[in-house]
């Protein structure tokens, strides 16, 4: 166990249903999410994102597992004893309340005096700037404004974990990425650990510490951003994070040879292995037919981004790449559908990942 | 506004009294009408055989409170009348708190069954309004009475040795009302706990709610409209409630129903009758003001 840990999931299994129809929704999970951090859970619908923030929260049970919070085992704590809140994606405000007193709502159950009460939620509603509807029915407020509310509401007891479940999905493109930006800011002020669920790629690189990747009950990688980003550990990170280009080869001494007898230099791998190489578009170069060492391939299609152009070519063997190039500030690469040409990979940029 | 915006305005105003011209006019003969000659009738004479005679007198209702004294003619108070008030007062309180405490449970259970298993249950709640209110209450009356279904079993499992004396006691009547008005209270109640967002029940418990909390700072004041209409629902017709004092509560246990009815028949005296009837109305009008305010109030500063 280590005390730099805020929550840890050790070996958590979720199964739903019985028998044939059973699901397992979190099939032997462990993580270690560390104090202070703005951790992000992300993978496609249905992985099990959900599954596991309700597992912390203790909206669920984990069938076998254990949840850790600060080093105590929480498996079976009732969410109500649980300094963990949550905001959810449907925000679920109380519609009874005003603004103020849905803020309150926490602070009063955990009996504090009615003075820290109010002064704690008059400071959260100046922390998500919302001091001039401190009156209104949630009802009355705007979607954006609902998810202040909702933000504030969860952290106004001070939670050890905040959890948030989409929070941003029904907002719009504007709102959102306003909401990103407020969302850091909060995180950082409060120095509260956040757990962040989300499908959409772009938010999870941009707004997190460190990154769970997940798909079909399974966490496959977790590291920062760039550790994710550049160094995949298998085929469904290097896809469902960036665009990639798959390759199979066989590897022998000095690299994997590809299907079409080039040679791709790749580090520390043992001869003889069918594998799957990967590498990024931007990492391609294109250089002119014949050059040593290039594998010669035809331009098959075009696609102008404005900043750059994806430059789909095909291999000896009909396989399809995809090259990101800059477009030159001056006049255009001089490129067109069915030149041939050849590709160079940067060095280090094709790796070895399992499927 | 335009001219002519003014013009389809007053158009749209007028159609509305014209199509709402048949329900005015059946709200004029059937309930106004009525009402106003109960009205007329609580100031005059009551007449010899029933009936009343034209001459104005307060006797009606100075005759809710007092009595003449049979021997000077001086008023007395009519403690049997107040004993008639307080009991249905008493039972009417009684049967929509005590519908209310079963009634929710049901509701919420019927509530949160599958769409598929919900109607069902729905379906089963109204089966009592598919047989006449009197059958309903001789078939309590036979489940309650001294040689009853339940004294019966009782005795036989050796529970008992006499019978106990429920029929014709406030008890009964209670039983009786609380049977009779319960699915008033369940169906609004369902409605009401239908609509409620049971997401807001984790939202509770994650913000340190215990059960008891959430029930009385979320699900309450949530579906409070719900209450309101199922309390008034059971309240109103309780209070007025005639058969079934008159069958489980027997002649003795009155409530003013019975007291209004007995002035129109042997009692012969229809002022009487007039104003306690016209006092039930006013009571009834007062009691769900206050409620309805004083329920909206405590809503406001939860
Ligand atoms: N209460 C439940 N009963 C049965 N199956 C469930 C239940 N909750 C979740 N599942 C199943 O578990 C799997 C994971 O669900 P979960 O909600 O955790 O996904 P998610 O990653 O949050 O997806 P999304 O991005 O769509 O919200 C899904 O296959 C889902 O159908
Ligand atoms: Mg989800």
């Amino acid at each position: 166990m280590n005390a730099q840990n805020a929550v840890e999931a050790r070996n958590t299994v979720k199964a739903f249903g019985q028998g044939d129809a059973q699901v397992r929704a979190l099939n032997d999970v462990s993580v270690e999410i560390r104090k202070g951090e703005f951790f992000t859970l992300l993978g496609p619908s249905g992985c099990g994102k959900t599954t596991l923030l309700r597992l912390i929260a203790g909206f669920e049970m984990p069938t076998s597992g254990t949840i850790l919070l600060d080093g105590q085992d929480i498996t079976y704590l009732p969410p109500n004893k649980r300094p963990v809140n949550t905001v959810f994606q449907s925000y679920a405000l109380f519609p009874h309340l005003t603004v103020a007193q849905n803020i309150a709502f926490g602070l009063q159950m955990l009996d504090k005096p009615a003075a820290e009460v109010k002064s704690t939620t008059e400071k959260m509603l100046a922390l998500v700037k919302l001091e001039a509807m401190a009156g209104r029915k949630t009802s009355q407020l705007s979607g954006g404004q609902q998810q202040r509310v909702a933000l504030a509401r969860a952290l106004a007891p001070q939670p050890k974990v905040l959890l948030l479940d989409e929070p941003l999905s029904a907002l719009d493109l504007k709102l959102r990425k306003e909401m990103q930006i407020e969302l850091k800011r909060l995180q950082t002020e409060t120095g509260i650990t956040f757990v962040f669920v989300t499908h959409d790629q772009e938010e999870a690189l941009t707004m997190s510490d460190r990154i769970g990747v997940m798909s079909a009950g399974k966490l496959q990688q977790v590291g920062t951003a760039k550790d994710i980003y550049t160094r995949p550990v298998n085929r469904f990170v290097a896809s469902f994070i960036g665009e990639t280009n798959f390759l199979t080869a066989t590897t022998e001494a000095g690299g994997a040879r590809l299907a079409t007898g080039d040679l791709i230099e790749v580090a520390g791998t043992t001869p003889g292995q069918r594998v799957t190489v990967a590498f990024r578009p931007e990492q391609v170069r294109l250089v002119t037919a014949g050059e040593a060492g290039a594998i010669p391939a035809t331009i098959t299609n075009l696609v102008y981004f404005g900043t750059d152009t994806h430059c789909h070519v095909a291999l000896n063997d009909g396989t399809e790449v995809v090259a990101r190039l800059q477009n030159p500030s001056t006049g255009d690469a001089g490129l067109a559908i069915g030149q041939t040409l050849a590709l160079r990979f940067a060095p280090g940029a094709a790796q070895v990942v399992e499927d | 506004m335009s001219q002519a915006e003014q013009a389809q305005v007053s158009r749209s105003v007028r159609n509305a009294w014209y199509l709402s011209t048949p329900a005015l006019l059946i709200l004029l003969v059937g309930a106004v009408g009525p009402l106003m000659i109960v009205l007329v009738y609580s100031f005059l004479l009551p007449g010899k055989y029933g009936n009343v005679e034209w001459g104005f007198s307060l006797d009606g209702w100075r005759g809710i409170l007092f009595t003449k004294d049979i021997f000077d003619d001086t008023l007395v108070l009519a403690d049997a009348h107040l004993t008639i008030f307080w009991r249905s007062i008493k039972l009417s309180l009684l049967t929509t708190v005590f519908t209310f405490l079963v009634g929710f449970p049901t509701a919420w259970f019927i509530a949160t069954r599958t769409p598929k298993s919900r109607p069902i249950w729905l379906f089963l709640i109204t089966i009592p309004f598919w047989t006449n209110l009197l059958i309903r209450t001789y078939a309590i009356n036979e489940v309650i009475r001294t040689e009853g279904l339940l004294n019966t079993i009782l005795m036989k499992l050796g529970l008992i040795t006499t019978p106990l004396q429920i029929i014709y006691t406030d008890v009964a009547v209670f039983i009786g009302m609380v049977y009779v008005y319960l699915p008033l209270m369940v169906l609004p109640l369902f409605a009401a706990i239908d609509r409620f967002d049971m997401r807001l029940l984790e939202a509770g418990y994650d913000l340190y709610a215990s059960r008891l909390q959430v029930l009385r700072r979320i699900i309450l004041p949530i579906v409070k409209p719900g209450l309101i209409a199922g309390s008034i629902l059971v309240f109103v017709p309780s209070l007025g409630a005639y058969v079934t004092p008159r069958v489980l509560g027997g002649g003795k246990q009155m409530m003013i129903g019975n007291f209004i009815e007995l002035q129109f028949g042997q009692g012969r005296n229809w002022p009487l009758g007039a104003a306690l009837s016209m006092l039930l109305l006013i009571v009834v009008t007062i009691a769900l003001l206050v409620y309805v305010r004083y329920a909206n109030r405590e809503d406001a500063n939860v």
